[in-house]
């Protein structure tokens, strides 16, 4: 195949950032799907639509407006659960009926949509300028050095939070640590497949790499290799046959799911594999 | 005058104004094991709950003396084994992971999320354990007995099993005191005694104190050398062979199961 594309300015940032985001959200995502909030990235990327809206009815970048509401609802939702005992597949729908619910409100309020704004909800990777790339980049890369960072007690914590507080994990301002990094990656994640994607990014590669019965590690190494090549194979075909990124991206992590449940059905993976299903709906 | 590894004194503990534990005063001394019985609802759970930190309760309650928040400190110093850890079914950690979670101490988890050690790591650093913590979970496998199922999922494993996995998890962190909760309920004989030797194995060889409570009486006779009996409130706390010798405790314990448990001893 002519790989000539990479000498184009735009397919360069598209690929970096791609691959970037797509090892974030393979990590993050890992422990959501884990803790069962494979839904919570959903409602976050819907909050921060509202974020984005904001942005533009007050004219300021819309990303750091996002950044602001995303990562202040999450970590107000986290205190509320934790107070009121709201369930989580309730806790996640008022999220994000309420998030999209602003956005609306605010953009038929700033006097209709703009093209900008379609590029955030289907996403826009090979719009990406150098400042969005620099600053998913960026950001990116501090979600993954602080997930590493605090990576045993938080597989700790998600195994069984009861155990991890007795082992002296101060387990609360982990969690909101954690809501707050998911936050973060869901806005880092909108350029590439936006809003109405970013959960595929987490959840698929992640169920599918759970499914191969392997330990934590190699898990989310699969998880992430997975989620790598979906995003440069998807970048690559959607250049060659102008199809849209976001969409090709998804399909081929699909694909991908559904091998492997294949592969898994006629036995290619060991047979101890454990045969509960993970709901990836709630 | 040594101090006690744990003393519980006057502790109550209320669910929306029902008494689940009724002032129970009672200590542990170092060494000891500590068999703990009394009928479903005794309130058992309840009270290792308090001592663990994880339940509000009103009364005092030491650890090696300290209580405050040099309590606090020292909570990660008990192994912790509940009746049935609850985790996700298709967690994707070996029992090696598993074990190698319990490890973690506080002052590496300060140092962790201060970001320092994680820069420029490649992933065999990110995951690698130094290989002093490998020779202490490969130890605490072979004490359980699970060496050769390290590298498989904790989720194939029997419950029996699991619960040797969860007790080597808790041995890896060095406890002082480990609280077992009623850890093989509805796990066959043959892996209830095997279980039972790995508990006389730890008090004796790691010199680990263990509270323990199970509905097991012939266990508790063969293993504890300290006998309390709860049900809200405490009946009986002392030496085994007061335990058994003492006809009262048919009040409160159920005299059915007590009964069964003389038949046994007259055979």
């Amino acid at each position: 195949m002519n790989f000539d594309i990479l000498s184009y300015g735009f397919m360069q940032r598209a690929l970096l950032t791609g691959i970037v985001v797509s090892i974030t959200c393979s990590m993050i995502g890992l422990f959501l799907v884990l803790k069962r909030y494979s839904l919570f990235g959903d409602a976050l990327s819907h909050v921060a639509f509202g974020g984005i809206a904001l942005g533009f009815f007050l004219n300021i970048y819309p990303i750091w407006t996002a950044f602001a509401v995303s990562v202040s609802t999450a970590l107000g939702i986290t205190k509320l659960r934790k107070s009121t005992k709201i369930s989580g597949d309730a806790a996640i729908a008022v999220l994000l009926s309420s998030g999209f619910a602003m956005g609306v409100l605010l953009i038929s309020a700033s006097h209709g949509f703009t093209i900008d704004l379609f590029s955030f909800l289907f996403g826009s990777i090979l719009l990406t300028n150098m400042q969005d790339a620099l600053l998913i980049v960026a950001v990116s890369c501090g979600v993954i050095a602080t997930l590493i960072a605090i990576r045993k007690p938080l597989i700790h914590f998600t195994f069984d939070e009861e155990q991890a507080k007795v082992h002296g994990i101060p387990v609360e301002k982990l969690n909101y640590l954690f809501v707050a990094l998911a936050a973060v990656t869901v806005i880092a994640t909108m350029r590439l497949v936006g809003i109405l994607l970013i959960s595929a990014l987490i959840v698929l590669p992640n169920i599918t790499s759970i499914m191969m019965g392997k330990g934590f590690k190699k898990t989310m190494l699969i998880s992430i290799s997975l989620s790598v090549s979906a995003v440069i194979a998807g970048i690559t075909i959607s250049y060659y046959f102008n199809l849209a990124p976001s969409g090709t991206i998804v399909m081929l992590m699909v694909a991908m799911f559904v091998g492997t449940l294949v592969a898994k059905h006629v036995g290619m993976f060991s047979k101890t594999i454990n045969e509960h299903n993970l709901s990836t709906t709630s | 005058m040594p101090v006690n590894a744990l003393d519980v004194e006057n502790v109550s503990v209320s669910h929306n104004g029902v008494l689940a534990v009724n002032k129970i005063s009672f200590n542990v001394q170092e060494g000891d094991l500590l068999g703990i019985v009394g009928p479903n609802g005794a309130g058992k759970t309840t009270l290792f709950r308090a001592i663990l930190g994880l339940q509000n309760y009103q009364g005092k309650i030491k650890l090696f003396g300290y209580e405050g928040n040099q309590y606090t400190t020292l909570l990660s110093m008990i192994g912790y084994v509940p009746q049935k850890v609850n985790f996700e079914p298709n967690f994707p950690a070996t029992v090696y992971d598993v074990v190698a979670m319990g490890i973690l101490s506080k002052k590496k988890l300060v140092k962790g999320v201060a970001l320092i050690q994680s820069c420029g790591c490649c992933w065999n650093r990110i995951f690698a354990t130094s290989s002093k913590d490998s020779e202490k979970i490969e130890e605490a496998l072979k004490i359980v007995g699970l060496e050769s199922f390290k590298d498989r999922r904790i989720s194939e494993l029997s419950g029996g099993e699991q619960q040797r996995a969860f007790i080597a998890k808790s041995l890896v962190k060095e406890p002082l005191l480990m609280i077992l909760d009623e850890p093989v309920t509805g796990v066959d004989m043959d892996v209830q005694n095997k279980f039972y030797s790995v508990l006389r194995k730890i008090n004796k060889e790691n010199k680990i104190t263990i509270v323990w409570s199970s509905h097991d009486l012939t266990a508790i006779s063969d293993l504890a050398t300290r006998v309390a009996c709860m049900n809200r409130e405490l009946f009986f706390h002392g030496e085994k062979k007061e335990f058994f010798a003492n006809k009262d405790m048919l009040k409160t314990y159920s005299e059915s199961a007590m009964q069964m448990h003389m038949h046994k001893h007259d055979l």
